[in-house]
């Protein structure tokens, strides 16, 4: 499953240049030794990984019935219909709107946060602290409990906003659920962005900030034209990874709130395979879309590796 | 010297604690919500104090006899959630260690093949093969088993990547000097190279159990029976809104004490955490 950490760990990959190190470094001899030492990991690979993905590419060009009694191939039917399906290009919209969403609200909180934290200097550990547990909670868990403050029943919160007069009910309105899910989504992911954030504002020099000072520029002033454009590499490396949580990770905050409804106001791509495969085992269809996932995966992983170690912010 | 704005930082520190307040809101809420009754939740405005049903709520929920969710007590979807995290978490660190000992210090024919079949799993995450993994797990009858829950979790490239960056910066001269000294492979691992990859491993442990207790998707797939099931899956069976039979009190108690324990880890290992989270990154 792709997490928040295996992200970062991609974007190490290629520090200090040693992504393909030559063989200059010294060695042990051994001819056995290191297939024994590789052996779990490979067979583990194997076994979960490269034969279920191969399964997914094979059956995306099959036509299965429920019963699996007849099999035929169909080449590319699956994708054309897949694409062609309103529904799809709904859960695509849901899945856009959503990310963007989240993406954008928990890293501008996040980034508000943590340039507070830089101005601050007693008790900067104890913000920390307090900032960083919501990174425990799992995202279904964050969703319900923004569902028991804001449920039309029940929630403290949803209740005050009804007594205003205005009509909240995310379980029957598809925009107010997806506010709902936003919010749960963003929230748990602000104490993330906010570390990182931290890290980055300490790497700026900060010579550079105090050489703007005596220049006469103001606060403001100072960090747009010094602080922000030398974050970009955090900013765009934290997009990244806020876009895969996104997409990704949050299956569990839209299964327990919404359920992907009400309607399909909610329903992203991945609740969507999830949706066909296991609810509605249209096999063909499902392993369509999961070829489909697969190729945004890699054109991800592909923009983080392009642009994440090349400093944005010279370029 | 940037001058020092007073006024300025009254507004940083405000803005820092209004942005505590709205993190920790919600998990204060349903904390007091887990010392009401059941009868003052359902009917809000709740308080904003804790209420007087702490003991009550909590050993209903713990000790209760009552299996709360489908027959099972909360103490036993909570073991199965530490057994699933610290499986994921030990599990993945023992095998990444071990193939990326493999792949930086020995020569052999199809080293980088197989790094790069490693690497590529990145691109596959579980996600986007829900299907057919769950059909093999279903043929190999893991359904239901924690072997099912842990070991497809287990293999990825994050760990083996981040131990592999790291034994990268170990000079060649210690591994000469271990050589020299009459080392064999098995003895610089041991001496030499798990006492140095310490920090790393408590890092790694932190993130990966994290992972480990919050799954959801994949604890959901692979449990039919109750209890068999992870404490995220068996607190989303408790809730139905539709049902008026939910016992609400019960649900508030159980989310937090679904909440705890990772909770717990992030705080007291911080320094390890962070340090994995962020620097590993640099």
């Amino acid at each position: 499953m792709v997490t928040a950490p295996s992200v970062i760990l991609r974007a190490g990959l290629f520090t200090n240049g040693t992504f393909m190190a030559s063989s200059t470094r010294v060695t042990f001899p051994n001819k056995l030794l290191p297939y024994v030492l590789l052996a779990p990991q490979l067979a583990i690979t194997a076994i979960f990984f490269y034969w279920p993905a191969s399964q997914a590419i094979y059956q995306s060009v099959l036509r299965e019935d429920p019963f699996g009694l007849s099999t035929q191939f169909v080449g590319l039917d699956n994708f054309r219909r897949v694409l062609g399906d309103p529904n799809y290009l709904n859960s695509l919209q849901v899945t856009l709107i959503f990310s963007v969403a989240t993406a954008l609200i928990a890293m501008a909180l996040a980034l508000l946060l943590a340039v507070m934290a830089d101005k601050v200097i007693r008790g900067k550990g104890i913000y920390r602290t307090l900032m960083i547990w919501p990174y425990a909670v799992a995202p279904a868990i964050a969703g319900m409990l923004w569902l028991f403050l804001f449920n039309p029943s029940m929630g403290t919160l949803a209740y005050l906003v009804r007594s205003t007069g205005y009509n909240w009910d995310p379980l029957l309105n598809g925009d107010q659920a997806m506010v709902l899910i936003v919010s749960a989504a963003a929230w748990k992911q602000i104490s993330y962005n906010f570390l990182f954030f931290v890290a980055g504002l300490q790497s700026i020099p900060k010579s550079l900030i105090e050489a703007a000072a005596i220049d006469g520029a103001g606060e403001t002033k100072r960090f747009w034209t010094i602080v922000f454009p030398l974050l970009a590499p955090t900013t765009f490396f934290l997009l990244v990874v806020n876009t895969v949580y996104a997409f990704f990770d949050t299956f569990g905050i839209i299964h327990a709130v919404t359920g992907g409804g009400p309607g399909k106001a909610t329903e992203t791509l991945v609740y969507k395979v999830y949706n066909d495969g296991f609810v509605n085992l249209i096999l063909g269809d499902s392993a369509a879309q999961s070829v489909i996932l697969m190729i945004i995966v890699i054109g991800l992983t592909a923009i983080q590796f392009r642009y994440v170690e090349r400093k944005v912010h010279y370029g | 010297m940037i001058q020092n704005n007073p006024i300025g930082r009254l507004i940083a520190h405000a803005i820092l604690i209004i942005g505590i307040l709205i993190v920790a809101f919600p998990i204060y809420y349903t904390f007091i919500a887990s010392t009401q009754s059941l009868q003052e939740i359902l009917r809000p405005p709740l308080s904003l104090l804790p209420g007087g049903h702490f003991w009550e709520n909590y050993s209903a929920a713990l000790f209760g006899g009552v299996g709360r969710i489908g027959g099972v007590g909360v103490d036993r979807l909570l073991f199965n959630t530490l057994v699933m995290a610290l499986g994921i978490a030990i599990g993945k660190i023992c095998i990444s260690i071990l193939s990326a000992y493999a792949i930086v210090f020995f020569r052999f024919p199809g080293r980088m093949i197989f790094f790069w079949l490693i690497f590529i799993t990145l691109m596959l995450p579980v996600e986007v093969r829900i299907l057919p993994t769950y059909k093999i797990m279903v043929d190999l009858g893991l359904i239901d088993t924690y072997t099912g829950l842990i070991l497809p979790l287990m293999a990825s490239a994050t760990a083996t990547l981040l131990f592999r960056q790291f034994f990268m910066t170990i000079p060649g001269e210690l591994v000469e000097a271990a050589r020299v000294d009459g080392a064999g492979p098995w003895r610089f691992f041991k001496d030499i190279l798990l006492p140095l990859s310490k920090t790393n491993i408590a890092a790694l442990f932190v993130i990966l159990f994290i992972y480990g207790w919050t799954q959801y998707l994949w604890p959901l797939l692979m449990t039919n029976r109750n209890d068999m099931s992870t404490i995220v899956i068996g607190l989303r069976k408790m809730i139905s809104f539709a049902d008026a039979d939910t016992e609400w009190h019960l649900v508030m108690v159980t989310c937090i004490l679904a909440i705890l324990p990772p909770v717990l880890v992030v705080v007291l290992m911080q320094r390890w955490f962070v340090r994995g989270l962020v620097e590993t990154e640099k």
